[in-house]
């Protein structure tokens, strides 16, 4: 099979166990760029493992995951990610412009483009007159906008964001979505996970993942079509219920 | 660029936390204050005990630094030294003089026994040729290779502490603030960045490093100048032995963190690394130890670290004297960087 060139990211029986325990079985899914690729399931299901694998931070087992024609992990593609984690991974002590830099600069920003940048993605995600307030300071959604702003500092051609809206509330995590669809009408592809079904709805295609199996893959209104459920939750009962 | 993006952030956080560089910092110079005044207390006066002694025995006993109490007959006298109201007796059995000491304390036995038998040895003995007498009494000119009469136990010791608590703090705080990466998934987060895994390492040990460095400064100054402690030897290679100490407990403290999950299993390692290493610190003398238990202190990277630091500012040894010990801590400190990095192999193979 010759590989696309609309292919950004391509997961090809893809396992992964932690001691003898199966966290992801036989995994295979191929995401376009340009696209919003969600993956749904319940906390537990594996999408976490999951999404570090896809962004080349841990190693499957089995299977392998190609980004961009290169096959993971390796050090030089962590420079076209941006990964936004589960648990906000900031410095208390530091104000969130000394967060931004931080790790700005890890990912080999400086000077000028650096300082661009910054104001790019803290216009974006509306934190600009809290920019010198120390990270402990901030409430939990501030937190979470940070750390987008973070995964986005040094315009990854892939995001990767891990539960992104997770405490959010709706006002704000409507305007994260927005910014989600303007970041991948930009031409950069997203992967996004979830357990939240209405938001699931917004992304272009779906990954239902349960037990560590991908038990479908579509678009969500292709999903609920197959299964002739009015809901993506009803779609999800579906698959999980044919599966088990 | 990336290893001082961290340095500078590590910093920078430091800063910021004022209770652990307090800990740091002023910590090392309070203790060592308190030992400086526990340690260098006045000579001990041992107060002595006495029955029917004849008057030039008590006249010669007078001429010393002692209190002296009478006692008529030796009940009165255990009593007082079962109350600790003086640390022995002395008594004639006829013509021999008998000692009964307190005997809990073996710093006041040793210094009631020197005071008798220094008593005893300078009384005219009656009968005696003066010129024997006379020989008897020549003492030998006492002369020092180091140090010197005024040495105190702070002198002999204090180079021992300089290393201990420099190694101490810094493994602590080292040890818990990469732990913190950790727990915080700010570690999973630095290892979705292109950085690699020795650069974390590197950026660690000059981050802390700087602040060790100001560690290292202010308590060998503060120890040799405000303190007075014995100083032989060069400056210059008690801030390099204090900082490679430092450094040692740097990458020490962050290795073990890696084998810790929380800040409290950090502190569980302080009874099982630290304390062993503190008695093969030369605090004890190694060569009274039996041969396998001394040969333990070869491991102890603390060891090398305060018997450098006793040749230097005791003996007055130069580089020569300690390049050996210097080898040896920068060895340990790269052996533990390496496996550092080795370690966060857990958390990212690349």
């Amino acid at each position: 099979m010759a590989i696309s060139n609309d292919i950004c990211l391509r997961a090809s029986g893809v396992g992964r166990s932690f001691g003898g325990r199966k966290v992801l079985r036989d995994i295979s899914l191929e995401v376009e760029k340009a696209e919003i690729f969600g993956l749904l399931g319940p906390s537990g299901a594996g999408k976490t493992t999951l999404v570090k694998l896809l962004a080349g931070i841990d190693e499957a087992s089995a299977g392998h995951v190609e980004l961009l024609g290169t096959k993971l992990p390796k050090l030089s593609m962590l420079k076209r990610i941006g990964y936004m984690a589960q648990s906000d991974a900031l410095y208390m002590e530091l104000s969130a412009s000394e967060n931004l830099k931080f790790f700005g600069k890890l990912m080999g920003l400086k000077g000028e483009p650096l300082k661009r940048r910054m104001q790019h993605v803290v216009d974006l995600v509306g934190l600009g007159e809290h920019l010198r307030k120390p990270v402990s300071s901030y409430s939990g959604g501030m937190k979470r906008r940070l750390s987008l702003a973070i995964a986005l500092i040094h315009e990854p051609e892939v995001l990767i964001l891990d539960e992104p809206t997770v405490g959010i509330d709706p006002v704000m995590r409507q305007s994260i979505w927005d910014e989600l669809r303007e970041i991948s009408a930009g031409g950069a592809t997203i992967i996004v996970t979830t357990h939240v079904m209405d938001e699931a709805e917004k992304c272009h295609r779906l990954g239902m993942v349960r037990d560590g199996r991908l038990i479908a893959v579509g678009t969500p209104d292709g999903l609920k079509q197959d299964t002739g459920s009015d809901t993506i939750e009803q779609a999800f009962l579906y698959y999980g219920g044919v599966r088990s | 660029m990336r290893i001082r993006a961290l340095a500078s952030r590590i910093i920078r956080q430091f800063i910021r936390d004022k209770r652990t560089m307090a800990l740091l910092i002023v910590a090392p110079l309070l203790v060592l204050s308190l030992m400086y005044l526990v340690f260098d207390s006045d000579d001990y006066v041992p107060k002595l005990g006495t029955i029917d002694l004849p008057d030039a025995i008590v006249q010669q006993l007078e001429s010393e630094s002692v209190e002296l109490h009478r006692y008529p007959d030796a009940a009165e006298a255990d009593a007082a030294l079962a109350e600790q109201d003086i640390d022995a007796y002395l008594s004639l059995d006829g013509a021999t003089p008998q000692l009964k000491l307190e005997g809990s304390d073996p710093s006041k036995n040793r210094a009631v026994q020197l005071l008798v038998a220094r008593t005893l040895s300078d009384l005219p003995m009656p009968g005696a040729a003066s010129g024997a007498a006379a020989a008897a009494h020549v003492e030998p000119a006492i002369g020092y290779l180091h140090g010197g009469e005024d040495m105190t136990a702070f002198d002999s010791l204090g180079p021992i502490f300089i290393g201990v608590f420099a190694f101490f703090f810094v493994f602590l705080i080292a040890g818990v603030s990469f732990l913190k990466e950790r727990t915080s998934g700010t570690l999973e987060r630095l290892l979705a960045t292109p950085l690699r895994r020795w650069e974390i390492v590197a950026g660690y040990i000059i981050g802390f490093g700087v602040f060790t460095g100001i560690q290292a400064i202010l308590i060998a100054t503060y120890c040799i100048h405000v303190l007075g402690l014995m100083m032989d030897g060069s400056l210059g290679l008690v801030l390099l032995m204090t900082l490679l100490l430092a450094v040692t407990a740097l990458s020490f403290g962050m290795l073990l963190s890696t084998l810790a999950n929380t800040e409290f299993q950090m502190i569980q390692f302080i009874p099982i690394v630290i304390v062993p290493q503190i008695f093969f610190s030369g605090l004890f003398d190694l060569d009274t130890m039996s041969p396998w238990i001394s040969w333990l202190s070869h491991i102890m990277p603390l060891k090398y670290g305060s018997e450098a630091l006793r040749n230097i500012m005791l003996r007055g040894e130069g580089w020569s004297g300690i390049a050996l010990d210097v080898y040896v801590l920068i060895g340990i400190s790269f052996l533990f960087m390496a496996a550092n990095v080795l370690a966060l192999r857990k958390y990212r193979k690349i």
